[in-house]
């Protein structure tokens, strides 16, 4: 029978969840790498049992883990992070020259084919690569060197790489995002890049259709069409339908476009689902309601959805990685929150039950979804 | 000449490392911070970025480095340690910083 394994990355610590093909039952393992901040984890497409986990403090800085069966064992793994040559300067908050200096690992995006090859998205936001497990990174500098990193600048989580897309059609194909800079691709494996900003609107910068400067959330596609992207921004939520070569706004009727996580149903390209949140101020639902919003039309029209969910005095937040699912028959949405809770649904959203109500704050959700 | 140096860790390396909280290392030559910390990771290679940035070779922030009362954290990583740490009798402390959340 099919099972479906989450792996979730929190504020103080990793947990493994299973459950069988039915997802009513979990079980939740002890924390891994307890009291360390767990930015993200993620399995292998070509070897499940393949998972990969950064984990990171303000004391200690960097450590990668690597797993080999399934999560239930860890062992460190490489853990430096150099940036090509000389790094030179991004903008500071304050918009002065800053030092380009490594943080932590904030997206791990394992090959589709090679369970040794694997990427890390960087704060400073840089693209690594790693071809042996993640015993030794190589930096793919030619993102960070095309000509725009003077002008790019931190979001106020600091200045990030969160999304890495692997085109499976087409190996050359790489799209990332960086806040607070903007999209980027490759055509040609991470070696050369170019921003894909073109239609996206940032008041908050002084050109407000600038080629790089927007506050890119969480970028999500279905994998059946990977020229589709939907995008949620600082504010906004975006659609590309020719490879982020161009953006159109679709937050349609959302009571909020301002927002985190973003993700695509497994079997329905046209099936997109957002978190609203209040605003960049306040990182917590409308009125206290916690709701899912779905669209079936690929944006624009969108429907909440509340059942399981708390509607009252709830004040969480639901980060840009923390949402996922699974590629069972019905598929399974999940998300955590800044709160400890992680939500799934088996039925495409309609109803929801907290899978963990107690957890350190979520700050991401994997599913991998097992024969 | 090879002296044995007793190095206590904090506690959420000794966890990394699957350590108990003091260990001993091996240092040839003059018994300074730098010779302690390069025979530590190279006994245990996952503290290697743990103690010193990989990058810069420096302290990290939230960790300090104390020994016999005293605070030796802006000390040259090239000086001498105190004698009592040079032959054993005192550790070399490796203090996480009261931060975080």
């Amino acid at each position: 029978m099919s099972r479906v394994r989450l792996l979730v990355g929190t504020h103080k610590g990793a947990f493994v969840l299973n459950a069988d093909g039915a997802r009513k039952d979990w079980t939740i393992s002890s924390p891994f790498f307890a009291g360390w901040e767990v930015y993200h984890m993620k399995g292998s497409p070509a070897d499940p049992d393949r998972i990969y986990a950064s984990q990171t403090s303000g004391w200690s800085g960097q450590v990668m883990q690597r797993s080999d069966d399934g999560g239930d064992t860890w062992q460190a793994v490489g853990n430096k992070f150099a940036y090509d040559g000389v790094p030179g300067t991004h903008q500071w908050y304050d918009g002065t020259p800053h030092p380009w200096e490594f943080k932590r690992v904030w997206h791990i995006e394992p090959s589709l084919s090679c369970p040794d090859t694997v990427y890390a998205g960087v704060e400073d936001a840089a693209l690594f690569r790693s071809s042996d497990g993640g015993q030794t990174w190589q930096e793919l500098a030619g993102l960070r060197q095309h000509g725009t990193g003077p002008a790019w600048q931190p979001g106020a989580g600091g200045m990030c790489l969160h999304t890495i897309l692997l085109d499976p059609t087409n190996p050359e194909r790489i799209v990332i995002a960086i806040s607070a800079a903007g999209a980027f691709r490759s055509d040609d494996g991470g070696q050369s890049w170019r921003p894909i900003n073109r239609g996206l609107r940032s008041q908050f910068i002084p050109n407000p259709t600038a080629e790089v400067g927007h506050c890119v959330h969480h970028i999500a596609r279905h994998p059946s069409r990977p020229d589709t992207l939907f995008m949620q921004k600082h504010w906004d939520v975006m659609r590309s339908d020719d490879a982020g070569d161009s953006w159109r706004e679709v937050s349609g009727n959302l009571p909020t476009d301002f927002g985190f996580a973003i993700d695509v149903h497994a079997h329905e390209p046209e099936t997109v689902y957002v978190v609203p949140i209040k605003s960049d101020s306040e990182h917590f639902p409308l009125d206290g309601q916690l709701k899912v919003y779905r669209s079936r039309t690929g944006g624009e029209e969108w429907e909440p959805l509340t059942k399981g969910l708390p509607q009252s005095h709830c004040y969480v937040n639901v980060l840009r990685d923390a949402m996922a699912v699974d590629s069972l028959d019905s598929c399974g949405i999940y998300f955590g929150t800044t709160g400890g809770q992680v939500y799934g649904s088996t039925d495409g959203g309609d109803s929801w039950q907290a899978i963990a109500r107690d957890l350190p704050a979520v700050l991401s959700v994997e599913a991998q979804t097992m024969p | 000449m090879s002296r044995v140096v007793r190095v206590e860790l904090p506690a959420h390396l000794c966890v990394l490392a699957g350590l108990g909280r003091e260990v001993e290392v091996s240092v040839e030559g003059a018994v300074t911070q730098r010779a302690i910390l390069d025979a530590l990771e190279a006994k245990y290679p996952v503290l290697q970025g743990t103690i010193r940035d990989h990058t810069s070779g420096l302290r990290r922030p939230f960790l300090r480095f104390f020994a016999c009362e005293q605070d030796l954290s802006h000390d040259s990583p090239d000086d001498a340690v105190p004698d009592a740490v040079a032959e054993g009798r005192e550790p070399f402390l490796i203090i996480a910083a009261i931060a975080g959340g």
